[in-house]
């Protein structure tokens, strides 16, 4: 069934959330040096409807689980793409995945990017590293209801030119004029022809009308605070301001509280948050 | 007819909402430069005699590092500005800074700007006040930079 945008969180605490539903690895493809994407079909044949910003929970059998925001079309199912660095034992084991092999997936869970609230606006993508992928799914939304949209922006900041994802996919949608993409790279050699600079500092010139404007916001907690403060100065309202947080998510569905952010948690009202919802405890140290 | 540069140092954002009679005043002190992809703007160690509002096209700031080579530092687009050593003694540039790409921008005397803002030190004080802006700006992105936030360790 293709995704909706009536889909909500499921409130009913139902113990089959908990049960993983069994899928084949189809490919891994190494994006980077240290960054992958796994291609994953389910055993049963019945396709997952997920939004674009949703997150699973990836059980590599015997090793652990982890969340993973899911960063494939969401057009393509029953194919499901997850991309995820290699930073502990899970997302380690799960490097060394085979075509073939089982995993168990958990999901789709937590809010999404809110696509129709962005229609007839310019729409301001700010990614940082990895935070393209949960992003992905929104720019194959937004390109596949291109018409729908005014400008599409995306500003993406990366380590280096080594370490920028999708790359062929942004020379693709770079290629097709309708779709603005502005990299950075905090370093880099001479042989670079492009930007080298953190991602917010291109906020100030970036061609969008900042008072028709939905912004969606992914990356290390910093550097969305300081996106933030640049979308501010250029009039982008809190309102219509997007950003997908990231804290240890466990159950996935808002019960064992690990993910605890304030008043919320991440895996249930989150990831994607409206800025407005949780301006007053961004960036708090204790929070 | 001859175009003076005032229309365009007036829509520059670095210079958005000066006064018309500095904007006047300061024109006196541009030209409208380009330079060819990989051009030298000016190397690290020579005199500080200029800097530069970005027009069209993008500048790399390098750092020559013993062993690695080459390195750019940051990069300066379309409606950025390029160089504050005009400003402090010794007026010698700290770093080298080459078009990435065709370049057009205007390029501002320092010696002639040093002496009108000595000459009226509320043009002193709008000039300091917008490169303090800048130079705050950059100390914070580079802070940035530092802390290799996308790095695995991060």
């Amino acid at each position: 069934m293709a995704p909706t945008l009536e889909h909500q969180v499921t409130e009913t605490l139902s113990p089959q959330l908990m049960l993983p539903d069994l899928y084949r690895i189809q490919r891994l493809k190494m994006e980077t040096g240290d960054t992958f994407t796994l291609e994953m079909i389910p055993d049963n044949g019945v396709s997952l409807s997920f939004l674009p910003g949703q997150f699973n929970m990836l059980y590599v059998f015997g090793v652990g689980e982890v969340p993973i925001s899911i960063s494939s079309d969401p057009s393509a199912s029953p194919v499901i793409q997850h991309t995820t660095r290699v930073v502990g034992t899970v997302t380690k084991a799960m490097g060394t995945l085979k075509a073939g092999d089982a995993i168990g997936i958990r999901g789709p869970f937590g809010t999404h990017w809110p696509v129709e609230r962005a229609k007839d606006r310019d729409v301001l993508i700010v990614a940082g590293g990895i935070g393209l992928a949960p992003l992905r799914p929104a720019l194959f939304w937004l390109m596949s209801h291109r018409e729908q949209y005014r400008k599409i922006v995306l500003l993406y900041g990366t380590r280096s030119p080594d370490d920028i994802l999708y790359r062929h996919e942004l020379e693709h949608w770079r290629g097709k004029f309708d779709l603005e993409i502005q990299v950075t790279v905090d370093r880099a050699a001479s042989t670079w022809r492009g930007n080298v600079g953190v991602v917010s500092t291109m906020i100030p010139r970036a061609p969008f009308d900042s008072s028709n404007t939905t912004a969606f916001v992914c990356g290390p907690e910093v550097m969305m605070l300081f996106t933030v403060m640049e979308l501010r100065k250029r009039g982008v309202t809190s309102a219509h301001t997007y950003l997908s947080m990231e804290r240890n998510m466990k159950c996935g569905i808002g019960w064992c509280g690990h993910c605890q952010f304030g008043p919320t948690f991440v895996c249930k009202n989150g990831p994607v948050f409206c800025l407005e919802q949780i301006e007053p405890i961004l960036g708090k140290a204790e929070i | 007819m001859i175009q003076t540069l005032e229309p365009i140092i007036r829509e520059h954002p670095f210079f958005h909402g000066l006064d018309e009679q500095y904007i006047s005043l300061i024109a006196e002190c541009a030209t409208n430069v380009r330079f060819e992809e990989d051009a030298v703007l000016f190397r690290q160690s020579d005199p500080a005699d200029h800097f530069y509002l970005v027009r069209e096209g993008l500048v790399a700031v390098e750092l020559m590092i013993p062993h690695r080579g080459y390195t750019t530092i940051f990069t300066a687009g379309n409606g950025e500005v390029l160089g504050w050593s005009w400003l402090f003694p010794p007026y010698r540039w700290h770093f080298d800074a080459r078009a990435l790409h065709l370049t057009r921008a205007l390029a501002f005397d320092g010696k002639c700007l040093r002496t009108k803002c000595e000459e009226d030190h509320d043009l002193g004080y709008e000039m300091f006040r917008r490169f303090t802006q800048m130079m705050t700006t950059r100390l914070e992105s580079t802070s940035l930079q530092l802390m290799d936030l996308y790095g695995a360790n991060a």
